[in-house]
């Protein structure tokens, strides 16, 4: 009787998650689709719905992410690497890096992007740029890169690293050559997730300046757009046309966020070294 | 073992150690490694105390003893691997040819390139069979003829015949008794002068465990040969000598490996001197 109970109870948490998420894509998509047409991925936004695209965004969002993963990658894999293989636990100052990485994970987007304004925007004088963005976007996406990247370096067992010391090689032999490529995988899956999150993020963007109106393709150091910003815009309009353009702006989205997690199940499957 | 008349030990063991082929005499044997009085401890609590033997050259050395006493903290100061622990302590002196392998000036890394290391567990790079065995030639820059050291150290490793078609394909696929002799052809293939085994066929079946044991005969023509086991029988079946480590606990409860006893494996198994040997020996102990 308990066991049933459990098990309905089991049931139905599954079930409100799975009946959420299949009615808003169902919605969405209904609505979207007579607007998910070459001008959606050609125009810029306009007065009319039936001429307004959201190349400005899409492209700006494309932007963010290239970006993005130019930055976080990196500085988020040095840092995992340094925590994991070079830090000594007992020194004060590495455990406080840590416990500040735990504690960044935690931040509320927002300040990230209340942060990008007076430090980046105002403060180095960057302007309102999409690498103003593009760099807050990184700050938030960072933590997430480095406990990612932490597990899978944690996750290369100590044999490996003591057969290749046993062997003669220095300590940068042994964490280039056999530590790295063995975590690759898991790298890349956890840094493919957090770029999923930073592209869906709007808040820290409307913040750096993120404009809601752009008519023109972005650059670095121009002003921009990205997708959720442009949704957000679109829904907001009076114009019934235009909250069925948001729902196709939001079927482009998901569709990029679909596709980034597919692909960091897939690497995960095909390239994870299992020891 | 239960039982057994304290004279006597395992009659295989026994007959082992007696087909023991007739040692160069004391004067005529070259010292690889001469240990003396090492102490080694973790955090301040010594797992190994006073140590002394030397190891000689192109000889079988068995490390024999019972859970504790400290045969892998003993074999890992040999190739400084005790240095990747944290608050490991090594006093006392290991020379090799003379040299102490713990002077300050001494680089670790220079130490394992002529003291290879086969670990108890196979651990293979999750790499293709070629690229382990080229590793370690590759980190010390020996990467002319490179395929041909391969081959070589896979020879040697009695490994080639089962993996030559398929170099390329991942280590991890094959077997742990291959596996382990892949570990081997990692080792030689720097041509290193001692070879370290901890416990290498623990792990295995006992015709993979044969096949080590048969290549260790072969190996010790080019190369000094440490090995830990606590298999008896393999220690009488390989060794030319032995060493016994046994617990010592003391007063306060402390236990620590320290070396019993130290001699030619026909005489460790048959004769030995000293009684907690002969305890350990005929099974009445560990």
């Amino acid at each position: 009787m308990r066991a049933a109970l459990f098990r309905a109870f089991l049931l139905l948490s599954l079930a409100i998650g799975f009946v959420a998420l299949g009615t808003l894509v169902a919605d969405v998509l209904w609505k979207g689709i007579p607007y998910l047409d070459g001008i959606l991925f050609t125009e810029a936004p306009s007065a009319d719905p039936d001429q307004a695209g959201a190349r400005p965004a899409i492209l700006g969002t494309v932007y963010l992410m290239g970006l993005v993963l130019l930055m976080a990658v990196p500085i988020g894999v040095g840092t995992a690497i340094y925590l994991e293989e070079y830090a000594d636990r007992e020194r004060w100052y590495n455990r406080l890096l840590e416990l500040n990485i735990q504690n960044l994970a935690a931040v509320p987007s927002i300040v990230y992007g209340i942060l990008g304004l007076a430090f980046l925007v105002r403060g180095v004088g960057l302007g309102r740029v999409l690498l103003a963005g593009a760099m807050i976007l990184t700050l938030l996406v960072l933590p997430i890169v480095i406990v990612a990247s932490r597990e899978a370096i944690r996750a290369v067992p100590d044999s490996i690293r003591h057969a290749a010391y046993a062997l003669g090689a220095t300590k940068w032999q042994v964490v280039s050559r056999q530590v790295i490529p063995a975590a690759t995988a898991g790298i890349a899956t956890g840094s493919i997730l957090a770029l999923a999150r930073a592209i869906g993020e709007t808040a820290p963007l409307l913040l750096v300046g993120a404009l809601t109106y752009v008519a023109f393709d972005p650059t670095v150091l121009g002003a921009f757009t990205a997708l959720p910003i442009q949704i957000f815009q679109w829904t907001a309009r009076p114009q019934e046309d235009f909250k069925l353009l948001a729902a196709a702006a939001i079927v482009v989205l998901l569709a990029i966020l679909l596709t980034m997690n597919a692909l960091a199940i897939w690497l995960r499957d095909r390239y994870q070294t299992r020891f | 073992m239960g039982e057994t008349p304290d004279t006597i030990v395992d009659v295989r063991v026994e007959a082992a150690a007696k087909n023991r082929p007739v040692l160069p005499p004391r004067a005529l044997r070259d010292v690889v490694l001469g240990v003396s009085d090492l102490t080694v401890s973790y955090g301040g609590a010594p797992a190994i105390r006073g140590v002394s033997f030397d190891v000689y050259r192109n000889f079988v050395t068995a490390i024999i003893g019972p859970s504790g006493s400290g045969k892998s903290t003993l074999i890992r100061c040999f190739n400084r691997l005790n240095d990747l622990v944290r608050g490991a302590r090594v006093e006392g002196r290991v020379l090799y040819h003379g040299h102490d392998l713990y002077a300050p000036d001494v680089d670790p890394v220079e130490v394992r390139k002529r003291i290879g290391m086969v670990f108890q567990k196979p651990n293979p790079f999750p790499k293709s069979i070629y690229d382990n065995v080229a590793f370690g030639p590759r980190v010390l820059g020996m990467t002319d003829a490179l395929d041909e050291r391969v081959e070589r150290a896979l020879r040697q490793a009695a490994l080639w015949d089962e993996v030559n078609h398929r170099l390329r394909e991942s280590a991890l696929g094959l077997s742990g008794g291959q596996q382990q002799r892949l570990c081997i052809a990692r080792a030689v293939a720097t041509e290193p002068d001692v070879i370290l085994m901890d416990e290498p066929a623990s792990a295995l079946d006992p015709v993979a465990t044969t096949r080590i044991e048969d290549l260790m005969h072969d190996l010790k023509r080019d190369y000094s040969i440490v090995i830990v086991t606590h298999n008896m029988q393999q220690a009488a079946r390989v060794a030319d000598m032995t060493a016994f480590l046994s617990v010592d606990v003391s007063p306060e409860g402390h236990r620590t490996g320290i070396l019993v006893e130290y001699d030619e494996t026909a005489r460790i198994f048959t004769h030995p001197s000293d009684r907690r040997t002969q305890d350990y020996v005929t099974g009445r102990f560990g």
